[in-house]
């Protein structure tokens, strides 16, 4: 399965549970300030308390938020688990660019160029402050910090091309640190990649 | 009710008179005044700078400022929002006020440490602006100061973290003071279980306080280190590790997001049962839920570090606590909503404010639980969704919550009453304002655009319109809530000692209170929130609206 799609997965079941308990919430909020306003019910009760149904209010909300936990935690892994074989790519931050180095030495800045239906792993680097790099249409995202290699993999199933934006605050140039990712069909991808500079 | 000169009239030590009866005053219910106008004004001011902020945004491309004016400002609303108005708002303006007199006693237990916390807060504030003049200007880093940047950069760091370490100290001694009190000051009388709600979270933030704030300030020192001897402790090149400074950032940081929250709690944990006339729903589940959420709080820090390049294991466990502390927060929601079950409401303007409160502070807390799982996280990690969220939460809650107290206790505190019409109106257009400025965000995020952008692509420019308009909105409300207020001052109209029908100790005693709080020794109530006496016959008190 490809990594979106259990990402977007946990992303409709925690934003759609988050819905209902918000509108649960509001909607009998708002019906005992209706229902139970001073001039239509002046003698207030004594309620303190309710064990059960405290018990109940704590139990519940915990075994939701276990399976969001889960599920998140699984989408995580999707992103994470990079297939056997994966064509590799450097990427290189730097104020205010993105440099893309290939198996055979090419490089190019600000243009990832892969293959349809290839998973692609990033080995991703900075040479200076802290960068992020971010692809939302692939809903991955990993800090590129000097001195160490972090990493994030795709996979396209459709031709296309994608934003990559940086994502970690590095000064002036920050939000104009953009690039694309350009998904061609494989024979395409062949021939740009033996292209000279 | 015996008539006693208010702490108005009794400076405090007595013999004082003019600005020196305020600037020397131990007197906790000055100085909780004089924070006030302190954290009004930084409040006024970085929410100004955010509308420019916000102004900028509405337009692709250059709309009023340079990139460089965009980043300093950006970091001055963060810098002076979170160390001068949401840190210290809730505590050191109503905790230093009320705490005391909820406890049924006459000061905190160091009253000159207290004014000395006083100085050092103003004293922070005047490094802040100082560092906006001197030198390259103001930090372009964002609140976080994170390395390498922070330490690379021309700007006034070094000023500007000199500024927060001290606003540490204030904190941490407001914190002392509170624990202090707390024990050793209480009324004899009054058992563990007996507390106000409002005093419980002051307390549990208190230990946050004390325990987490050193953290920071040693972080601030390394900084300092870092830039002006270079000793190599973020520093790949020399062994160190920039992850680090994240770890020690957010051990303080995260815990500080509690420091926020927990006493805004507090504050919807009084209003709503005074207003409903009926006892908090589960009172001992909120204090065990106030003192849960300050210890699991400290726990979870880096899941704001996912994306970090940290192992997976700790995503795995961090994210695991994240969930956790969920818990205790959806607790205190569903009892503040079953407080009102079968109560005898009156709809007031710090009624209409806690229960925009509940609905925003909700949006926040579940809008966290997307970025608490790890998967969700990586798409929408230093984006606006992250911005809306914590807006939601700080804003949305703490914010509200503020404003709750100012008009909950403004009678106490001044012994006038303000005009509601007013109020409700104001309230009204800066929820309306909120949910218009803040929505965008959020949707603007899962779109994918980051935040800290001093611009965008194309894709992003209606959010980002949207969002600005319902700015505009929101400080149109505020304006008319706060005027509202500043005008009850020039023509008072007298508040009674309890215009509410309160049941805790304030409300007991004048508006505005005499200077050592109780005339005569007050009798401590089994329960803090008995409103029994409106249930013989159903008219009791007749003071509310």
């Amino acid at each position: 399965m490809n990594p979106v799609h259990g990402v977007d997965l946990a992303f409709w079941y925690i934003l759609g549970i988050s819905v209902v308990l918000l509108f649960g919430i509001t909607a009998v909020m708002v019906a005992f300030v209706i229902r139970y306003r001073r001039s239509r019910h002046p003698v207030p009760e004594d309620i303190r308390d309710n064990f059960p149904l405290e018990i109940v209010w704590t139990v519940i909300p915990t075994l939701i938020a276990l399976s969001m936990f889960y599920i998140g935690w699984k989408a995580y892994l999707g992103l994470r688990e990079v297939p056997q074989g994966a064509l590799q790519v450097e990427v290189t931050a730097q104020m205010f660019s993105w440099l893309f180095t290939y198996d055979n030495g090419k490089e190019v800045e600000n243009e990832l160029v892969v293959p349809l239906g290839a998973a692609v792993k990033l080995n991703v680097s900075s040479v200076d402050v802290l960068h992020s790099l971010y692809i939302p249409a692939f809903r991955v995202k990993i800090d590129a910090v000097r001195g160490m290699t972090t990493y994030a993999w795709f996979q396209a199933d459709e031709l296309g091309e994608y934003d990559i934006q940086c994502t970690e605050y590095c000064g002036t140039g920050h939000s104009a640190m953009t690039a694309k990712v350009k998904i061609v069909p494989e024979k395409e991808y062949l021939a740009w990649l033996a292209e000279e500079e | 009710m015996t008539a006693a000169p208010s702490f108005f009239e009794n400076p405090s030590p007595p013999g004082l008179t003019g600005i020196k009866s305020w600037l020397l005053t131990h007197d906790h219910k000055r100085l909780g005044l004089m924070y006030m106008w302190a954290i009004l004004f930084w409040f006024v001011l970085a929410m100004f700078l955010g509308l420019l902020l916000r102004t900028e945004l509405m337009s692709q491309g250059r709309t009023i400022m340079s990139a460089e004016a965009y980043n300093s400002m950006f970091t001055l609303h963060g810098v002076i929002m979170v160390f001068l108005f949401v840190i210290p708002g809730i505590p050191a303006i109503f905790g230093n006020f009320f705490l005391p007199i909820q406890l049924g006693t006459d000061d905190v237990f160091f009253p000159r440490l207290n004014l000395f916390s006083w100085y050092l807060f103003m004293l922070g504030g005047l490094f802040a602006v100082v560092s906006l003049f001197l030198g390259e200007g103001f930090p372009d880093t964002g609140w976080t100061f994170y390395v390498p940047f922070s330490v690379g950069t021309e700007s006034n760091v070094s000023l500007t973290v000199t500024a927060a370490f001290i606003l540490g100290m204030s904190s941490m001694l407001t914190g002392l003071n509170f624990v202090t009190t707390f024990h050793r000051m209480r009324h004899p009388d009054m058992g563990l279980m007996q507390i106000p709600l409002f005093t419980w979270s002051l307390y549990a933030t208190a230990w946050v306080q004390i325990l987490a704030t050193p953290v920071i300030s040693i972080t601030f020192v390394l900084i300092m280190l870092e830039r002006f001897l270079g000793i190599g402790l973020f520093e790949p090149d020399k062994g160190g590790d920039p992850l680090l400074y994240q770890h020690l950032f957010w051990m303080y940081s995260h815990p500080a997001v509690y420091i926020m929250i927990l006493p805004g709690m507090g504050v919807i944990s009084e209003v709503i049962p005074v207003f409903s006339r009926k006892s908090i729903f589960g009172y001992k589940a909120i204090v065990w839920s106030s003192m849960a959420i300050a210890i699991a709080g400290s726990l979870v820090w880096a899941h704001h570090m996912y994306t970090s390049g940290m192992s997976d294991v700790s995503v795995f466990v961090f994210s695991l606590l994240t969930f956790l502390v969920a818990i205790p927060s959806a607790v205190k929601v569903f009892s503040w909503v079953s407080t009102m079950y079968k109560g005898a409401i009156a709809m007031s303007p710090p009624l209409l404010l806690s229960l925009c409160f509940i609905y925003l502070f909700s949006v926040g807390g579940l809008t966290g639980l997307v970025l608490g799982a790890a998967g969700t996280n990586i798409h929408v990690h230093d984006t606006h969704f992250v911005v809306g969220h914590f807006h939601f939460v700080m804003f949305g809650g703490t914010g509200f919550a503020f404003f709750a107290a100012l008009h909950f206790w403004w009678p106490k505190m001044f012994g006038v009453m303000y005009r509601f019409r007013p109020a409700y109106i104001g309230a009204v257009l800066t929820a309306v304002g909120f949910v218009f400025h803040y929505v965008p965000m959020l949707i603007l995020g899962l779109q994918g655009m980051p935040r800290r952008y001093y611009d965008y692509l194309p894709q992003y420019e209606t959010g980002n319109f949207l969002a600005g308009f319902g700015g505009y909105l929101l400080i149109a409300g505020m304006v008319i809530m706060f005027v509202n207020l500043f005008v009850s001052l020039r023509n008072p109209r007298m508040a009674p000692a309890d215009p509410w029908g309160g049941t805790t100790l304030e409300w007991t005693i004048p508006s505005p209170p005499p200077m050592e709080n109780f005339v005569e020794t007050p009798v401590i109530p089994d329960f803090p929130y008995d409103f029994r006496k409106f249930m013989a016959g159903g008219k009791g008190g007749g003071k509310g609206r």
